[in-house]
Order: C-alpha cells, then sequence, then structure tokens
C-alpha cells in the first residue's frame, strides 16, 4: 500500500526545531543503515534508529509516539561509526526534549515494585530520572 | 604525586569497594588521591541538547573547586581532576569540553553562579587509566606480589570510557589501553567480542528485561573466550554485569556465573594488600573461589 508522504508547514518547524535542539544537520543523513546494523537495542525498537531519522528527516511528528528514542541510551555506537559524522544520540535527546519539555514524563517509579528499586544503585536511578523525566 | 580526586556518589555507596581498592593501590604506587572539597554530583548523564547550559553547571562547580585546591595549595599546580567512575568521568570531560569551546556559554554559567570564582577552562578531566598509562604502566609490574599469570581476564570498557571520541580515552573501535592495563598486572587479557558492547544502561530501571538479555550475551561471550572473570571502571555497568546475574539465573538455569571486578580490585590483589582493601562483600557473585584456584595457591 503506497504511502503518501506530505511535507508541509508543520512537518518543516518540526524538522527545525530538532535540528535546532540537537545541533546536527539531520538532512545530511543519507540512511546508509550503519545507525540500525550497530546499535545493541534495534531487536526491542519498533522502528529502526534509521527509520527514526529518516521520520526526523520528513518532519513526521509521529516520530513521537515511537519507543525508540526511549530505548536510546546514549551508547554513541552509532555515533562513532557515521560516515556522515552525525550523532544519533542528539538527535534521540531531542525527541525526549520535545515531549518532556510538554512535562509528559516517560518513566513513574511508583510503576515498578519498590523492593526492585531499593535493589538499584542510584547511579541507575539519577540516570533514569535525568533522561526519562521533565 | 598529589592529584585532586572526584570520587562520585557510586564510589561512597553502591561502588565503595572501587573506592577502597583504588585509593589503597594508588599508594603502592606514591599516587594520594585528595578528595575535591564539597564536591557535588556530576550529573551522571551528559544533557546534550544545544540549549541546555543548566545541567552543565555541576560539573563547572567541580572544576571551580580543582582551581580553590589550587589556590588553598592542597594540591600544587596540579590542574587534573582524577576520576574513576566512567560516567562520571565521561560527563565531566564532555561538559569541560562544551565550556571551553564555547565561551560564551562559559560566560552566562560563570555569571549565574555570582560569586564563585570564575572558571577559565583550566582544568583537565583524567580518568586514572590514563594517569596509570603516563605514568608507566610497567611501574605496576614492579610491584606486583601476587602473580596473575593464571588468571584469564576480560577487559569491558563498555561505552563511557571509549565513546564519543572526542572524550574516549582510547580508540572507539580498538581500544587497547584496558589490556595494556592488565599485562602490565601480569594477568592474561582475552580478546573477546562484548568488551565495548552497551551493557544496557540506564534502562535497567524501566527495561530490566533488555538490560538482563544484553548482560547475558556479553557475559557468555566473556566465558566463551576464556575469562575468568571480568573486570570494569563503571559502577553501573557493575550493577548490570553482576547484580543482574542474579535475574539472568532466573532467565537461564544453566547459566554459569562469572565475576566482574573493578580494575583497581585487580591491583589491590596482585599488590598483596590486605582482604579488607578488596572490598568483596560488595560483590555480587564472589571471585574468591576463582581466585583462590588461579592467585592464592
Amino acid at each position: 500500500m503506497p504511502k503518501k508522504i506530505v511535507i508541509n508547514d508543520a512537518s518543516e518547524e518540526f524538522l527545525r526545531k530538532i535540528i535546532e535542539l540537537s545541533g546536527e544537520v539531520i538532512t545530511l543523513c543519507d540512511q546508509c543503515g550503519t545507525y540500525s546494523g550497530g546499535c545493541p537495542f534495534v531487536e526491542e525498537m519498533d522502528i529502526t534508529p534509521s527509520q527514526l531519522m529518516r521520520k526526523v528527516q520528513l518532519g513526521q511528528q509521529d516520530v513521537l509516539e515511537s519507543k525508540t528514542m526511549w530505548l536510546c541510551a546514549t551508547c554513541n555506537t552509532c555515533t562513532v561509526r557515521c560516515p556522515r559524522g552525525l550523532d544519533l544520540s542528539k538527535v534521540a535527546e531531542g525527541l525526549r526534549q520535545v515531549v518532556l519539555r510538554q512535562a509528559i514524563d516517560n518513566l513513574d517509579l511508583n510503576n515498578y515494585p519498590k523492593e526492585e528499586i531499593k535493589e538499584l544503585p542510584q547511579i541507575a536511578i539519577i540516570a533514569a530520572i535525568r533522561k526519562l523525566t521533565s | 604525586m598529589k592529584i585532586p580526586y572526584f570520587p562520585g556518589c557510586s564510589l561512597k555507596t553502591s561502588a565503595k569497594n572501587f573506592e577502597i581498592s583504588a585509593i589503597s593501590s594508588a599508594k603502592v604506587l606514591g599516587i594520594d588521591f585528595v578528595e575535591i572539597p564539597r564536591w557535588n554530583c556530576c550529573g551522571v548523564v551528559s544533557s546534550l541538547s544545544s540549549d541546555d547550559l543548566m545541567h552543565h553547571l555541576a560539573p563547572v562547580r567541580n572544576f571551580v573547586r580543582v582551581l580553590e585546591m589550587n589556590k588553598t595549595k592542597m594540591v600544587e599546580n596540579e590542574k587534573r581532576m582524577l576520576t574513576l567512575c566512567s560516567m562520571c568521568y565521561n560527563t565531566l570531560k564532555r561538559s569541560n569540553q562544551r565550556v571551553k569551546n564555547n565561551p560564551e556559554e562559559l560566560e552566562s554559567i560563570n555569571n549565574f553562579m555570582y560569586r564563585e570564582e570564575e572558571y577559565d577552562g583550566s582544568v583537565e578531566v583524567i580518568h586514572y587509566l590514563q594517569l596509570l598509562d603516563e605514568i608507566g604502566f610497567s611501574q605496576m609490574t614492579e610491584k606486583v606480589k601476587n602473580s596473575l599469570e593464571n588468571l584469564n581476564v576480560a577487559a569491558y570498557y563498555g561505552c563511557m570510557l571509549i565513546r564519543p571520541k572526542e572524550v574516549g580515552i582510547d580508540d572507539a573501535e580498538e581500544p587497547e589501553i584496558f589490556e595494556k592495563f592488565l599485562s602490565a598486572l601480569t594477568a592474561k587479557p582475552v580478546a573477546w567480542n562484548a568488551k565495548k558492547r552497551c551493557c544496557g544502561s540506564y534502562l535497567t530501571v524501566n527495561n530490566k528485561d533488555v538490560v538482563v538479555d544484553l548482560a547475558y550475551g556479553i557475559l557468555n561471550d566473556a566465558r566463551k573466550n576464556g575469562a575468568d572473570l571480568i573486570v570494569t571502571a563503571c559502577p553501573l555497568c557493575a550493577f548490570n554485569l553482576d547484580n543482574r546475574q542474579k535475574n539472568v539465573l532466573e532467565k537461564h538455569p544453566d547459566f554459569k556465573t562469572i565475576p566482574v571486578l573493578y580494575f583497581t580490585q585487580l591491583m589491590a590483589i596482585a599488590f598483596g594488600l590486605d582482604e579488607k582493601s578488596f572490598g568483596f562483600e560488595l560483590n555480587y557473585i564472589k571471585p574468591n573461589d576463582v581466585l583462590k584456584e588461579k592467585v592464592f595457591k
């Protein structure tokens, strides 16, 4: 089923916002697939890192509904391999920020059993709160 | 040698064994870690947004403390800030690079801090492995009392020591510094594939299963390549690879556990220090049996 891609003011503004937040020239990505090939989390993702990049290039805001950006743990495996010198971890951060800055959290520690939270070292909890909450 | 030392939160809590083994083994080499007065949390993760300056304030405050230490002669003309935790290292180093490269951002931060001493960009964040390399790993060999020649060790770099390239302590794809460290301690470094594969980091909080699967893959790769134990420099990797073995076992009952040590614990063992400096009580999988078999024969 062919899908119609619409570029309008809203999609251009979305792309500009992510470029501004990430500082990355997202339009440089030529979809070589390196990101998706090396990402240790790709199996868990609903869209691959390369697809995420393409959606941002096209300004498709439904990318924000994907769980991919929340699974990126900034391991920077893709960053050091990108032939275009792009840093996808910054693009993922930009996407997370767009959501978090509207005071919508991706993590609520109350949803996890207390005994599991107690076992966690503070380095894990603080990192998760910093990355996944507003 | 006296050097300003940034412990970070983990080394005072979940990774006390990292700190105690590091400080006691450094003494053998004549290195004196001088804890930075009033140090504060580095923020754990680096804020990557172009407009987010606020989260770089915490690292900069720590750099100001290093300047103060030089002023009050706690250290002599020593503006290197020593880190052990690789997440602290990465976060502090990235913030330092950012403010050094963006003077107007540094000015905003300095203005915000009002009467704090101005940070001038002169502090250098280093990791302990870099310092040992600079002094010469061979210096360690001279201090070895318990030979590790029968011990096969998998050096786990994880992410934060080597990526991104601009902060990495070695090559991002083919790092060797950890193996050189192990060889100098007389241990046998094993060649393995997973040494720079992410352990899942903070996803251990909300995506435990993902981390358990990643840990299973990394630990098995170490075993498959003949490792007796794994060494790391990261308290979060240590939790995911060591403590999470409990969860790995729940999922894969035939899994064979493997101890995960901080690299400084291996130094303390090799230098023949007192057991108290090993701090094994905080290691989930105890290394005592393998050490008895391969080291303390």
